[in-house]
């Protein structure tokens, strides 16, 4: 090497760190610009904030999360119960075909309720044919909405629950049985405890899920949050107000992720004695094998069978007037090309933040990685929102492109492709780096030919699951698409507002199919030995343990 | 690791190639608050015939309006579609729009259906009516209503549907709000709400649930209806317009603007004129079915011809406060529901 004089130069640390505060920058200035829109309303806008019609969509907004999460815990305590603990019918069939609800996009799941149970949907022709019948009462609104939701999100629940309950040691519960407990007392004194940080971070995915879901409130006309934006934003000539309504939804986000860090509380319930821990047996029910299988039927029929059949019968239903048929080679296309082009994006600009976050001793470094999961938690509407404000003032070049429609992506995805390249990482032995740096490998190069051959499954893993989420993504898309830029989720959407049914059919099949198809991948590379950490379902199982950073990036997966 | 690396570089390339072109200079870029369905075709013929290239975005009148609005010097809009007088009236009223040419404006037979500062015009006419069910109005025991205020009644609970977050019904609230003063509409609507009015999304959902028996009538357009019937006659749903100028009848259009920030008026007025000259003009007679607006083209035999409509009182350029009628029908609770 000649000696000379050199320039200084970012030691790789400093370079991965300025990466990472570039992207946090991008993430969060949107969301300051539209914090600062919306507080530069002044008095007028806080005095718009708290009158009582404002205030009742809070109330809706706190109603729809308070039940959403009690229905799901009814539904996804009991289910992970019978899948991991009891002997019945078809067990594994149903742990599947249940999970396979996760993979309905809240307004399919909501549309296609109604068609079935709405006021003239399936079930009132079915009943019309026995007896007179003027229609059946109208489920839009708080039901419909609690219904849908609930129905789509009980796994996350289920998940982590099932997980503790397969993994504890079997000796806590018969400990206490020899002590003299009865099953319930068990139950309640020694299992429901090791499940309390499992329940707690479920719940707070499925609060999550419910106070940002756009698709099955708008469509059961539910007037949350989400849904009160977007009419805002869409038929109001006011946007401050909009923007005024999108603080109110952080701050109750923000208030939300507090609540959870209070009462999720850990509690140990590991083994201190010598020994290792007996595999579970499973449990006989006698009699109640039946209810269990009706309970598991009901969930797949209402969950997977009903919006699967009835998105069929609408493949064959006659078009009412000249519809146009979509162009679906087009819609393919872009859906699938946007997908893409977001699920690479975010791969990349993980790789540099999970790096960063393998030196551990930054405390920075977890602060920014921290902030960019704020695009995640916060819902997509308002990410879209702070977009298209920051996009109008700051950079009108951008306004109604694809990039920044991917930007919109990339901010609401990241953590899960940041998620799944770390639990990969971390596998790899450092002593690798130090030797290829001795060797005289240039770090970016330590980085090409190390960490991404090694960390290829969970780099890949994370593509696919952004991926998959783009393409059933709703709100931002209908706010950042670009004009003649349609996916299958925005194209389902604007024919469902037109009663436009026959064109509902094709498109919705091939979203839940691929989504489902993405979803068995996933949990078959689950079962290979040595599939990366962090992948998939491995972070459901690992949600007690690492609550809250995973449990973010699994509910963008499973949205 | 090489043919991932292949892979993702094919992937790239064909997504940019499918993704749609961002927008460029030469393209004449369409806001539209009418429906696809509804001018979809019309304007890719126009894109044929004419040679020039167009791009389309598609949204509800008000929205549209309002982004035109919050845009301001960087909108892309090169000509905007509203389906309201109204939301052409508050573009005008901010001093977006650029004044059209003489004769385009003479094109159109009815001055009513021009602005006056000649900043918008007419494309076509369609009238607010009341879509209804007889065999469910029978079944209730129900007569058609002499006006729009009856919808109240008790009589009337839980059998209506509106859809108050579409363009034309905006429109007639801010004619109800010129007529009768907002007090009143605001009550009116607030009563209607009290009545379990039931909530669509837009006027084609209606038209489908009254055909259906899911309510008895509709406040909408009065075109919908052909459409259904086109596909199938033995649709018994019927029309009612209401009587004696009543703010229930308003007659509006839906018409087009030019913004001055368009960067190809004459792209745009060609489009004007296209929608204007026979195919236009035909195509909504025949197709959508609504009235037309220049001289020389019938309307569709269906439809009760334009001049025995009662319409109440009232300038199109007058109902330009869409501001001030978003704001009541928040205020009524109406988007609530």
């Amino acid at each position: 090497m000649t000696a000379g004089p050199r320039l200084p130069r970012l030691d790789r640390h400093q370079a991965l760190q300025f990466i990472a505060v570039v992207t946090a920058l991008v993430v969060l200035l949107p969301l300051a610009w539209l914090v600062l829109r919306a507080t530069g309303a002044g008095a007028e806008g806080l005095a718009w904030a708290l009158r009582p019609r404002t205030l009742t969509i809070l109330v809706n907004s706190i109603v729809l999360t308070v039940t959403v999460v009690a229905g799901a815990l009814a539904i996804g305590l009991p289910f992970a119960w019978l899948t991991a603990r009891c002997e019945f019918p078809l067990r594994r069939f149903w742990l599947i075909a249940g999970l396979l609800t996760m993979v309905v996009p809240s307004y399919l799941g909501a549309v296609t309720l109604l068609a079935a149970f709405g006021p003239r949907g399936l079930l009132y022709d079915l009943l019309a044919a026995l007896m007179p019948l003027e229609r059946l009462p109208d489920m839009r609104g708080w039901f419909g909405a609690w219904l849908s939701i609930t129905l789509i999100t009980w796994p996350f629940i289920a998940l982590p629950a099932r997980a503790v309950l397969l993994g504890s040691d079997p000796a806590l519960e018969e400990a206490a049985r020899s002590l003299g407990l009865g099953r319930w007392q068990v139950f309640r004194r020694v299992t429901l405890p090791l499940l309390r940080p499992a329940l707690a971070g479920g719940s707070l995915l499925v609060a999550l899920y419910t106070l940002s879901d756009f698709g099955a409130v708008a469509v059961m006309r539910y007037n949350a949050f989400t849904r009160a934006i977007y009419l805002q934003y869409t038929s109001s000539f006011d946007r401050e107000r909009a923007a005024i309504l999108a603080l109110m939804l952080i701050l109750l986000t923000l208030f939300l992720l507090l609540l959870e860090r209070r009462l999720g509380q850990q509690r140990g319930g590991a083994r201190l004695g010598a020994g290792a821990q007996r595999r579970l047996e499973l449990q006989q029910i006698g009699r109640w094998r039946w209810p269990a299988v009706l309970f598991c039927a009901l969930l797949v029929a209402l969950g997977v069978a009903l919006p699967v059949g009835v998105l069929g019968s609408w493949l064959t239903r006659r078009a009412l007037f000249n519809v146009t048929a979509p162009d679906m080679g087009m819609l393919t296309a872009t859906t699938a090309s946007v997908s893409a082009l977001a699920a690479l994006a975010a791969g990349v600009l993980a790789l540099p933040l999970a790096l960063l976050l393998r030196r551990r001793h930054s405390r920075l470094s977890h602060w920014l990685v921290a902030l960019t999961h704020g695009g995640n938690v916060l819902p997509g509407i308002v990410v879209a929102l702070a977009l298209v404000f920051f996009a109008a003032r700051f950079l009108p070049a951008w306004y109604q492109t694809v990039p920044l429609l991917l930007l919109g992506y990339v901010t609401r995805f990241l953590p899960l492709a940041i998620s799944a390249s770390r639990g990969a990482l971390e596998s790899i032995s450092p002593r690798l780096e130090e030797a290829a740096r001795g060797l005289g490998q240039r770090p970016w190069q330590v980085v090409l030919r190390i960490y991404v051959p090694l960390a290829r499954a969970g780099i890949l893993a994370g593509i696919a699951l952004v991926f998959l989420s783009v393409m059933k993504e709703l709100p931002t898309t209908l706010v950042l698409a670009p004009i003649g830029t349609r996916t299958f989720a925005t194209h389902i959407w604007s024919a469902y507002s037109e009663a436009l049914l026959s064109i509902i059919g094709g498109p919705g099949l091939l979203l839940l199919g691929v989504s489902a198809l993405g979803l068995i991948a996933i949990l078959l590379r689950e079962r290979q030995p040595g599939a990366a950490p962090g992948s998939g379902v491995a972070l459901l199982r690992e949600l007690p343990r690492r609550a809250r950073a995973h449990a973010l990036a699994v509910l963008v997966h499973l949205r | 690791m090489r043919t991932l690396a292949v892979l993702i570089v094919t992937l790239l390339v064909q997504s940019l190639t499918a993704l749609p072109a961002l927008a460029q200079d030469d393209i004449l870029t369409i806001y539209s608050g009418r429906n696809e369905s509804l001018v979809g075709p019309l304007l890719e013929s126009f894109s044929d015939i004419s040679g020039i290239e167009i791009e389309v975005l598609y949204g509800g009148t008000a929205g549209l309006a309002s982004q035109i609005i919050e845009e301001g010097e960087n909108s892309p809009a090169d000509i905007f579609i509203a389906q309201d007088a109204g939301a052409l009236g508050a573009l005008a009223k901010e001093g977006l729009l650029a004044e059209l040419p003489e004769d385009l404006l003479g094109l159109v037979s009815d001055p009513a259906f021009v602005s006056p500062d000649g900043l918008w015009l007419a494309l076509s006419g369609r009238a607010r009516v009341l879509v209804y069910g007889p065999d469910a109005l029978e079944m209730a025991g129900l007569d058609l209503p002499e006006s729009i205020l009856d919808l109240t009644g008790e009589e009337w609970r839980g059998k209506v549907g509106w859809a108050p977050t579409n363009g034309s019904f905006q429109a007639n609230i801010t004619a109800m709000r010129q007529l009768l003063g907002d007090e009143a509409t605001l009550a009116w609507m607030q009563d209607m709400i009290a009545n379990d009015v039931q909530v669509y999304p837009k006027n084609t959902p209606i038209v489908q649930a009254v055909i259906d028996g899911e309510i008895a009538a509709g406040l909408v357009n009065h075109y919908y209806l052909f459409r259904f019937l086109a596909e199938d006659p033995s649709i018994t749903a019927q029309l009612h317009f209401f009587p004696g100028g009543d703010p229930g009848a308003l007659v509006n259009i839906a018409g087009a603007a030019i913004p001055l920030t368009s960067g190809q008026p004459e792209a745009a007025e060609a489009l004007i004129r296209f929608m204007l000259g026979e195919v236009g003009q035909t195509w909504f007679t025949t197709k959508t079915y609504e009235y037309p607006v220049v001289a020389d083209i019938p309307p569709s035999v269906q439809l009760k011809p334009l001049v025995e409509i009662e319409t109440p009182d009232l300038d199109l350029s007058d109902i330009d406060d869409l501001q001030g009628t978003l704001d009541l029908i928040e205020e009524s609770g109406a988007l609530d529901q």
